[in-house]
């Protein structure tokens, strides 16, 4: 059950009653403009008391709403696509899409994480799982794109890595590991966008970026909280308490350095204004791309290098901080 | 041979010893065996071939040669997140510290092994179940930068649950840390080995636990990504019980090798000499 999903049931039937008398306004000889008016106000106000300031359990299931634009969503915006297929091992899998694309004239390699908007484009997509072979041909797509010297541009939206039989059979940590490694050389410009849920591991193969944006209600966590309560307190129920001590959403990452910037999303979240939403997360990469053109290969790795190497909050001997990540 | 000053120096830390630590019991066979024994059998059991974990400075002794310079051992862990559950985080690492004499899950240093300088690197299970937060992955990348700088291979022991929730994200950005790192020391042309050992899993088996020129793994360790749980729960079904071992791993083409412990040191040196027998890449360059 998706905590926002329930919450948005009234505000549905308040919209639905709000169109219901507008369209009998228009038959009706009695005007109703002030009744409607004040319940367009009530519902405003709903609203932001409803969305105005979300918890991060809120956000975790902001960010896995069954109506949230998907990397698919983004990738149908761009001006061109053309989708390249498979690891050239064993598989095509489809949580994973990518290939060339245009974004904003400007020629790229795009790579998503794609999860199904209905049951059945979930199965087909393994919820948004990667399997080993999914992030092969993420390694591959990366390795081409600096092969030909094209920036790469991800999404990313999954709950985790797939953690089945067939995908420890084909050797996921290995997978995961070249991604992690090859991102880390690209001698091209990458930007990587959480648009939803940003699962662990599984998620960071596709996230080594000189720019990490997110969306202001995506998460992006060491765990999935139902994974974190089960590995700490044996019982993936405390997922609500866990999600509250992570600090896994977009604030508290920008906060650490791991997140640079923060795309707002309208108020009830990104699926409310979807067009709008995906404009402006478009804008915020092209952006990004932008800046990081004047960068010559060179100084892309050196820069990117120096970015991760950083990250961390330890104490030496002295108990002084020696490095932090702001 | 007498113990080296390093290893007496850390040994006299752990503490007075009870009768109880005397005596350890094999988890597989039963046999209960005298831990004095056990150590000189570098913690195998001598019936049944069960390789115990072991601490990273019983470890380190069991490898190098003479003396070893630690590095990094003053870099400390905070408390990014102000974790707090049942414990705080502070206070359970303090647990852990007094466990396993250990001042966090890593040991780094730099050793020689049969006249083989080398960078060794070694996880210790005890601490925090070897999970790797802010201070494993600092610790980490000062051993690769550091051997990068004197052109030396590298050696890193694995043995980790994978990432560490109460440093949450921060700890996730080191598989990101401990790669850059990797990423240079490897492209220099430098010699890098893991050995995985009992238990290898999530963020560090998916960074520098297979990113290594030869990867290693000790006799029946258990080797994954995902957990054996947290599998069986989303297949609903037991795993047989082979699955995720060294040998497991070695016949679906993932390692190089299974050794036992007491092959190990031996088949180290026979690949440090196979590797200092070619030229670097800066040298073909030059």
């Amino acid at each position: 059950m998706n905590v926002i999903v329930e919450r948005e049931k009234g505000l549905l039937e308040l919209e639905k009653r709000i169109a219901e008398l507008r369209t009998a306004n228009e038959s009706q000889p009695v005007d109703m403009a002030p009744e409607i008016s004040a319940l367009e106000q009530k519902y405003q106000e709903i609203l932001r008391d409803v969305f105005g300031s979300l918890t991060p359990w809120e956000k975790v299931n902001m960010a896995r709403h069954p109506g949230r634009p998907t990397s698919l969503d983004y990738i149908g915006r761009l001006d061109r696509f053309d989708e390249l297929h498979g690891d050239r091992h064993f598989r095509d899998d489809h949580a994973v899409v990518g290939g060339f694309a245009l974004l904003h004239g400007r020629p790229v390699v795009v790579i998503g994480q794609q999860r199904g908007r209905d049951t059945k484009e979930n199965l087909r997509r393994n919820f948004g799982m990667v399997t080993p072979e999914g992030y092969r041909k993420v390694n591959r797509l990366a390795k081409l794109a600096s092969h030909l010297g094209l920036p790469i541009v991800t999404f990313v939206d999954t709950k985790g890595a797939d953690p089945g039989i067939s995908s420890e059979e084909h050797a996921q940590s290995e997978a995961i590991a070249r991604c992690l490694y090859e991102f880390t050389i690209a001698r091209v410009p990458i930007v990587a966008t959480i648009v939803g849920e940003g699962g662990s591991g599984g998620a960071l193969a596709l996230a080594i970026a000189d720019t990490v944006i997110m969306l202001e209600h995506s998460v992006y966590s060491v765990a999935s909280p139902e994974g974190c309560a089960a590995i700490l307190w044996g019982d993936s129920t405390k997922a609500e308490e866990a999600a509250s001590r992570l600090k896994l959403t977009a604030q508290d990452l920008e906060r650490f350095g791991i997140v640079d910037e923060v795309v707002p999303e309208p108020l009830g979240g990104a699926h409310r204004d979807s067009s709008g939403s995906v404009t402006r997360v478009l804008a915020a990469i092209d952006a990004a791309l932008g800046r990081l053109k004047a960068l010559g290969p060179q100084k892309l790795v050196e820069e990117r290098y120096r970015k991760y190497r950083r990250l961390g909050v330890w104490q030496t001997e002295r108990r002084e901080p020696i490095e932090t990540s702001s | 041979m007498p113990a080296p000053e390093w290893l007496r120096i850390r040994r006299s830390k752990e503490g007075g010893k009870s009768d109880a630590a005397l005596w350890s019991k094999c988890p597989d066979c039963g046999d209960v065996l005298y831990r004095p024994e056990l150590a000189e059998n570098a913690y195998v059991c001598p019936k049944c071939d069960h390789h115990f974990r072991m601490s990273a400075y019983d470890r380190i002794s069991t490898i190098v040669d003479g003396d070893f310079v630690e590095i990094g051992n003053d870099v400390l862990p905070g408390d990014p997140l102000e974790w707090v559950d049942r414990k705080t985080y502070p206070n359970k690492m303090q647990a852990d510290r007094e466990k396993s004499g250990l001042s966090e899950a890593v040991v780094c240093g730099f050793g020689t092994i049969a006249n083989f300088d080398v960078a060794l690197g070694v996880m210790d299970f005890h601490f925090r179940g070897g999970t790797m937060g802010t201070v494993v992955g600092e610790r980490l990348a000062l051993l690769f930068e550091a051997a990068r700088q004197k052109k030396v291979p590298c050696i890193v022991f694995t043995a980790s649950g994978g990432a560490r929730m109460e440093e949450g994200m921060l700890a996730l950005m080191q598989m990101a840390k401990t790669t850059a790192t990797v990423t240079r020391f490897v492209e220099d042309g430098n010699f890098f080995v893991t050995v995985l050992t009992d238990p290898t899993t999530g963020g560090v088996s998916a960074s520098f636990g297979f990113q290594a020129d030869v990867i290693v793994a000790e006799s029946k360790a258990m080797i994954g990504f995902a957990g054996r749980r947290v599998i069986e729960q989303t297949i609903r079904q037991k795993l047989p019980d082979q699955f995720q071992t060294a040998e497991f791993l070695l016949e679906k083409g993932h390692i190089d090798m299974v050794v036992g412990r007491r092959d190990l040191k031996a088949t180290l040196v026979r690949l440090l000499e196979y590797a200092a027998g070619g030229r670097r890449e800066s040298e073909k360059r030059a």
